[in-house]
């Protein structure tokens, strides 16, 4: 009779890395589903290469760059990938696409260290290395089902034009704007998956949303041309940067503290450059901001331990 | 209503269906047994007897050591065989342990003077406890007389005798709750008497009805309250149950007498009765013998320093595919690397673990679960990376000793990193490098 000699617990709930990716991606289906509906085969195509590609470019650079021989692919790489193309413009060329996707993995992801060591989401980072390096494509905007091409509710807010969307419209996603953002209501639907899973915390969206709402009630009780809060909520890429990037768990803070810390940096920012910024949309510049943060946050918002009666922090 | 309870936490699969029908059963005599002199927490016991001498079940073998130290007894009646090593359970090396062969069925050295706690002095009932040999049974195996004896200073107003058994698989309390309520009851005055309180409350885990509606049956009229707690690991946990029936906080590197309670499991309470009452010190416990890779999962009384070869084999065996022998329950039990270990005063049950898929780490995706569960609010995946990176010192800012090794953060992790574990040797590095010192 052979007895191994473990450590405790000797019971384990049998949760993975790859199932908490996994939870990440069925979240994401049904804003894919809807993406391709909305765009067309042109957003499929989109979606599969950025997802197979992160997803194989991971393996790669693991298995053979780093000789990680017992590597087995742990799905993180797919959701960087996934989370890039919703973050595109159905206008972003495929071998754009794939630039992005070299950009979020190999350098924003695997320079640090691979996953769980990069500060910055990976996804947002190849979203801004294209939205530099190809500004035309990256903010060239299709309406979804007639293909015209049009503003986004937040370009044409800064332009001092604003056609205004209906509230059905934002909510549904028959506005235009990049694969992911234009259907909060699915967004939400997705959220509520991670939720009921336990992946996260609803404490960075809700600070994070809360936050973009309190700005833009008080500028749009000064001037009505900054825009009410339910379009600066649903009309651009809010919705998506607070439920599915700002809540990325290797680039977000640990504790409660430190989400509303995080939740509130990210809304005002954000605020600050759709406002006054030069560019009509800021939640992936907010978001890479307070990312930079977070080694400052989670080193001052730390958890009162039990029975300490005052931290010396 | 709400059930009290305590922040954090899990919920690991019971399993209490496996042996919380099977009543008590008294394990037969064995032939020889292995008595520690490390079958208490603190400094081990003296040997008072040499190889050649005859023993009485009940008779002194060991004396204290010093403070905190116990009294040894004999677990049977017959002859000291030899004094040498064998495996320790709990301290995971080889110890020294009297080696009794039994010569004749139990012939009783009893302590003198038996009655109910009315009968004794506070002074005498700790006297007594502390003759008897008796250590917390939860599984500390502190010496409960050292507890009952307070400094001057510190004002007592509370006992609390846990009940939670909030252990996966265990069921050892649970049956002396159904099976021996009357004499916990006793127990637990004779405890109340000697600290001198006014107050008692016994915290069992909801899942346990039965056992709730037998002790407030037994502790009618008496001034000890039984109080339903919700199910949630690590509940039995001293500061978290104390937390969770009185909002008390024991303070960090405190002790419950920091908040003026004293904590005794049922077991112990059972013990100090049958000291009492009957004379007699603690030669046996309540083991919980189950797991899926045993035939006959069950609640067996057996004598201190019976090899655990015995209890499974009087279980009906092991099944296939068995793994692992843990020494207590799942969640804090140790492993034994053979089936002649003999169990000590503090083994609440000896859990026999098929093979599970083996684990597969990842890196350290940050997702907060460790620190969201952690009852004691730290968080693990820093005290990790600090502890990992030798930065004990921050380790150590951070809560380290605080830990309280639950395992709850390593039962969560999605990258099955061995949190729990790695604390464990972490504060072992932190001590010896302060010098031993505990802090």
């Amino acid at each position: 009779m052979k007895l191994t000699m473990k450590a405790a617990p000797h019971l384990r709930n049998g949760d993975t890395v790859r199932k908490v990716m996994l939870d990440v991606l069925i979240a994401l289906t049904p804003v894919a589903v809807w993406a391709v509906v909305a765009f067309g085969l042109k957003a499929l195509a989109l979606i599969v290469i950025c997802t197979v590609g992160a997803e194989a470019l991971d393996f790669v650079i693991m298995r053979f760059l780093r000789n990680r021989k017992s590597f087995r692919p742990d799905l993180s790489g797919a959701v960087t990938g996934l989370l890039l193309a919703l973050n595109l413009s159905v206008a972003v060329e495929l071998w754009q696409a794939l630039v992005g996707v070299v950009v979020a993995v190999a350098i924003a992801k695997a320079v640090f260290g691979g996953l769980g060591k990069n500060f910055f989401n990976p996804a947002l980072i190849g979203r801004v290395f294209l939205l530099i390096s190809f500004p035309v494509q990256m903010t060239t905007w299709f309406r979804p089902f007639d293909m015209q091409t049009s503003a986004t509710p937040l370009a044409l807010l800064k332009e001092g034009a604003p056609r205004v969307f209906s509230l059905q419209e934002m909510l549904l996603g028959t506005i235009p704007g990049s694969l992911g953002e234009v259907s909060a209501l699915l967004l939400v639907l997705g959220f509520g998956w991670l939720l009921i899973r336990g992946r996260v915390s609803p404490i960075i969206p809700v600070t994070y949303i809360g936050t973009v709402a309190i700005f833009a009630a008080i500028f749009n009780g000064f001037n009505p041309s900054f825009g009410s809060p339910i379009y600066h909520i649903l009309g651009g890429g809010l919705m998506l940067g607070a439920l599915f990037m700002a809540t990325d768990m290797v680039t977000s803070p640990m504790s409660l503290k430190g989400h509303i810390i995080f939740g509130i940096g990210c809304g005002a920012i954000t605020m600050i450059i759709r406002l006054f910024g030069g560019y009509p949309e800021g939640v992936s510049f907010a978001i890479l901001v307070m990312n930079a943060f977070v080694p400052l946050i989670d080193m001052f918002a730390k958890p009162k331990i039990f029975g300490k009666v005052k931290s010396h922090a | 209503m709400k059930l009290p309870t305590f922040r954090g936490g899990v919920h690991p699969p019971e399993r209490k269906e496996l042996s919380q029908n099977a009543s008590l059963t008294v394990l037969p005599l064995p032939e020889t047994v292995y008595v520690f002199l490390a079958n208490h927490a603190g400094i081990p016991a003296k040997p008072v007897v040499k190889t050649g001498d005859k023993v009485k079940t009940g008779q002194l073998i060991a004396e204290s050591g010093g403070f905190i130290s116990a009294h040894l007894h004999s677990p049977v009646t017959g002859e000291v065989r030899e004094i040498a090593k064998y495996y320790h359970p709990t301290l995971s090396k080889p110890e020294d342990a009297i080696v009794i062969q039994r010569t004749s069925e139990d012939d009783w050295e009893l302590l003198g003077g038996t009655g109910s706690c009315d009968d004794f002095s506070s002074r005498e009932i700790v006297d007594r406890i502390q003759r008897a040999g008796i250590v917390g049974l939860g599984g500390a195996m502190f010496p409960t007389n050292v507890k009952l004896s307070p400094p001057a200073e510190k004002k007592i107003d509370l006992l609390v005798i846990n009940g939670a058994e909030c252990e996966p698989y265990l069921t050892i309390d649970y049956r002396y709750m159904l099976e021996r309520s009357e004499g916990i009851i006793e127990g637990t005055r004779a405890i109340m008497k000697a600290l001198g309180v006014s107050r008692a409350i016994i915290g069992i885990e909801d899942n346990k009805p039965e056992a709730i509606s037998k002790m407030k049956v037994a502790s009618n009229g008496s001034n000890i309250v039984v109080k339903a707690l919700k199910t949630k690991y690590p509940q039995g946990a001293e500061k978290q149950l104390i937390y969770a029936l009185e909002k008390r906080v024991v303070p960090s590197g405190g002790l419950p007498l920091d908040v003026g309670v004293v904590v005794d499991n049922v077991g112990t309470a059972y013990a100090v009765y049958e000291a009492l009452e009957a004379g007699r010190p603690l030669v046996e416990r309540g083991v919980t013998l189950t797991g899926e890779g045993l035939k006959n999962p069950m609640n067996v009384v057996a004598r201190i320093g019976t090899m655990t070869q015995e209890l499974i084999e009087f279980a009906g065996g092991m099944l296939e595919g068995v793994d692992r022998v843990v020494f207590g329950g799942p969640m804090m039990g140790v492993t034994i690397p053979k089936l002649d270990v003999p169990i000590v005063k503090g083994t609440s049950g000896v859990t026999v673990m098929k093979e599970t898929a083996p684990l597969e780490e990842f890196p350290c995706i940050r997702c907060g679960r460790c620190t969201f569960v952690c009852p004691m609010n730290l968080q693990p995946f820093l005290l990790n990376l600090y502890g990992s990176n030798r930065l004990y010192d921050k380790a150590v800012e951070n809560g380290l000793m605080d830990c309280i090794e639950c395992g709850s953060c390593s039962y969560g992790c999605p990258a099955n990193i061995e949190l729990v574990k790695n604390f464990k040797l972490h504060k072992k590095i932190y001590r010896s490098l302060k010098g031993g010192a505990r802090k």
